[in-house]
């Protein structure tokens, strides 16, 4: 479902992301871990289109990034820490808005099945920001799954979010995975990643330093892992 | 919570055309305008106070105001504008909505189609309300046919270039402070065609001499509109 | 550290040189003017400014163009170093038009296409530079800054075009005399000589400039890549 090849990203003479190999499988949910300034979001905008790789090759739900930008992002729903909501429409009217810049058939029908995934039915006419931040970043999710994309990437979502919000968010980001997406996450929260992911990469330094899938972690905990793939 | 179940007869997600999607950003932006009028209303007062400074610093006796008109009514546009494309581009920059358009698949031309219709639409509004009132204040009658079709075709080539220019500035650190920098040189043209293409029609000037000005607006308007959008997606994308 | 290519240093040496001529010629070799007196002299100097200057604004304008295509960086240096050599110039230009027309039309400024445009370009190279002041990441800076001298080299010619109606349409009579008569003179075959020379004595400045600021940048790449790599 993702394939990237020797991935470079520089930043006029910065690089970023020295030869990045990263494959991904249908369905699995990838935990991208790393300190920061390790080029975890620049790696996840390379992915989501919105940066151009400086060189490599990258392939995401069978298309190639750039050339086949447009087909990508069709079947890509992205969840930064930014909402990407608009606070002077509802709910509704946001999704609406995504929902024809995806060319989307049905879709009120649509709107009201994502606002009922993510709790959000019985706001849908109140203004985006009049939400707390864990309702902003639910109706995100609900924004990212509109489509129904076949991939989903997660940056930081958990950020600013309260225990409760954090729960809630669990559940939809659950619902989200299930039915066969394949989802890739950034997170500084192990204890979370531990949690809902299948299989944990660890970005250092502009590259995978290690990878593990939930039985490798069977006689180790995911803390010990990362710390282990940092000091090598 | 529900799991998402998607309707069988719901086709995946494509590119919309491109009416379709210029038309959606402008929608969108008209609809969270009409619901908060923030922008609308600061770019109308802004204008109003504008136009009350010059009364004092150019004292528009009866003799002197049928000159300045012309000139007034542009920089007043000209000012109030940048209010207008700064807030447009600053609320997609905020909450990271700008992302949020490019990762849909449209085509980055018609996003910036978009947001010059919405743009122009402002500035539109306002200047519908800012005639009437100049009219009132001074007397004049500005409602001429040819006035009005000068102050479209400078608005058109003014929002053209000022919303490409936004979305640079509004990735810079001076942001809003850049805009005006960057705009006003560059937009000269503009308002030395529309001033004198407006002052033509207020004093009731053969067509003669002022069809060069109407020219050299439908010029720039062509040769701007064109640059703009073919260089829109190298300022949006990375 | 590289040293300066001997054919850069053989240039420097003979731009001073043809400076120093073309000021001989200018100073000395031109006979006096009947009507202007001394003061005409700036005339050649003047003119040849500005047509280094406009040298300067062509080869910004095409190298922005280039950029965008290619994405090389080298025209991005490139760009830069043709807008600060057409800033100076221009400004130079500018200041020499203002000695002569004091004298001449009693006025530091005449509002005439030429002077005005050149005056707009250079707020227009101003601009430019606090465009790319604003911002970090040096290939975000090159876009924006091609993009803008793109923008920049379209509108100056039309400004000079709507200036110039203007002043057909209405001419406005400036101090005591007409400027569009510009000051107008016979050349002898004197004035010639030393008008020529200038122009090709500051043609070949030009060109020593351009290849030394282009170096400069060029050399400031490498420092700043130097840097980067001594911070790991």
């Amino acid at each position: 479902m993702i394939q990237v090849r020797k991935l470079v990203k520089r930043f006029g003479l910065k690089t970023v992301l020295r030869g990045l190999d990263f494959d991904v499988q249908p369905g699995e949910f990838v935990a991208l871990l790393g300190p920061n300034g390790a080029g975890k979001t620049t790696f996840l905008r390379i992915l989501a289109s919105l940066s151009r790789p400086s060189l490599g090759d990258v392939s995401v739900a069978g298309h190639r990034l750039p050339q086949e930008a447009a087909a990508v992002r069709a079947r890509l729903g992205v969840v930064s820490h930014l909402p990407l909501l608009y606070g002077d429409l509802t709910a509704e009217e946001n999704l609406r808005f995504y929902g024809r810049m995806y060319n989307l058939s049905e879709l009120e029908t649509r709107i009201t099945e994502v606002l009922e995934m993510v709790g959000l039915e019985t706001r849908r006419r109140d203004l985006v920001r009049t939400f707390s931040r864990g309702m902003q970043q639910r109706l995100a999710i609900g924004r990212a799954v509109l489509h129904n994309p076949e991939v989903v990437l997660f940056d930081e979502p958990y950020t600013g979010l309260d225990q409760d919000a954090s729960v809630m968010l669990d559940d939809v980001l659950r619902s989200v995975a299930a039915k066969g997406r394949t989802v890739v996450m950034t997170s500084h929260d192990l204890a979370r990643a531990e949690d809902l992911a299948t299989r944990f990469d660890v970005l250092s330094r502009g590259a995978i330093a290690a990878s593990t899938t939930r039985r490798g972690l069977k006689n180790t905990n995911l803390l010990a892992f990362y710390k282990q793939a940092l000091a090598n | 919570m529900a799991t998402i179940e998607v309707t069988s007869s719901a086709r995946p997600a494509s590119k919309p055309s491109f009416i379709k999607a210029v038309w959606a950003v402008v929608q969108k932006d008209l609809a969270a305008e009409l619901r908060s009028r923030e922008l609308l209303s600061a770019m109308l007062v802004f204008s109003l106070l504008v136009i009350l400074i010059f009364n004092f610093a150019l004292e528009l006796d009866i003799k002197t105001r049928q000159s300045v008109t012309a000139g007034v009514l542009w920089a007043t546009f000209a000012f109030a504008g940048t209010l207008g494309l700064n807030r447009s581009m600053a609320i997609e920059k905020d909450r990271g909505c700008l992302d949020g358009l490019l990762l849909a698949p449209v085509d980055r031309s018609a996003i910036y189609f978009g947001k010059v219709f919405s743009n122009l639409a402002f500035m539109m509004i306002v200047e519908v309300i800012v005639l009437p009132v100049y009219s009132v204040l001074y007397n004049t009658n500005l409602f001429l046919p040819g006035l009005l079709m000068v102050i479209l075709l400078g608005s058109v080539g003014y929002t053209a270039v000022g919303t490409l220019l936004s979305a640079m500035s509004v990735q810079t650190r001076t942001r809003d402070m850049l805009l005006p920098i960057l705009l006003f040189p560059v937009v000269l043209p503009v308002l030395i065609a529309a001033v004198k293409a407006s002052n033509g029609y207020l004093t009731g000037t053969d067509m003669s001499e002022i069809m060069p000005w109407l020219n050299l607006l439908i010029v720039y308007d062509v040769v701007f509109i064109a640059l703009a959008f073919m260089t829109f997606e190298f300022v949006v994308e990375e | 550290m590289q040293k300066k290519p001997a054919a850069l240093i053989t240039l420097d040496i003979l731009a001073v040189v043809l400076l120093g001529i073309a000021t001989y010629l200018a100073l000395v070799y031109a006979p006096t003017e009947a009507v202007m007196g001394q003061v005409q002299r700036v005339f050649y100097f003047h003119v040849a400014n500005a047509w280094v200057a406009l040298l300067g604004f062509v080869a910004a304008g095409v190298a922005g163009v280039v950029y965008l295509v290619t994405k090389d960086r080298r025209w991005d240096i490139i760009e830069v170093a043709a807008v600060e050599i057409s800033l100076v110039f221009f400004l130079i230009a500018i200041i020499l038009g203002s000695i002569w027309a004091r004298p001449i039309w009693n006025t530091w400024w005449t509002w005439d296409p030429r002077l005005t445009t050149a005056a707009v370009t250079e707020l227009i190279y101003i601009a430019y530079f606090m465009l790319r002041e604003g911002i970090e990441d040096p290939e975000r800076r090159a876009r924006f800054g091609a993009v803008y001298t793109l923008i920049g080299s379209a509108s100056a010619p039309i400004t000079f075009f709507a200036i110039r109606l203007f002043r057909t349409i209405h001419p406005v009579v400036i101090g005591s005399g007409d400027p569009g008569a510009e000051g107008t003179f016979a050349m002898t075959s004197k004035m010639l000589v030393a008008f020529l020379f200038a122009l090709f004595a500051f043609s070949v400045i030009f060109i020593d400039l351009f290849w030394n600021r282009i170096r400069m940048g060029w050399l400031n790449d490498k420092v700043e890549q130097l840097k980067l790599k001594v911070a790991r």
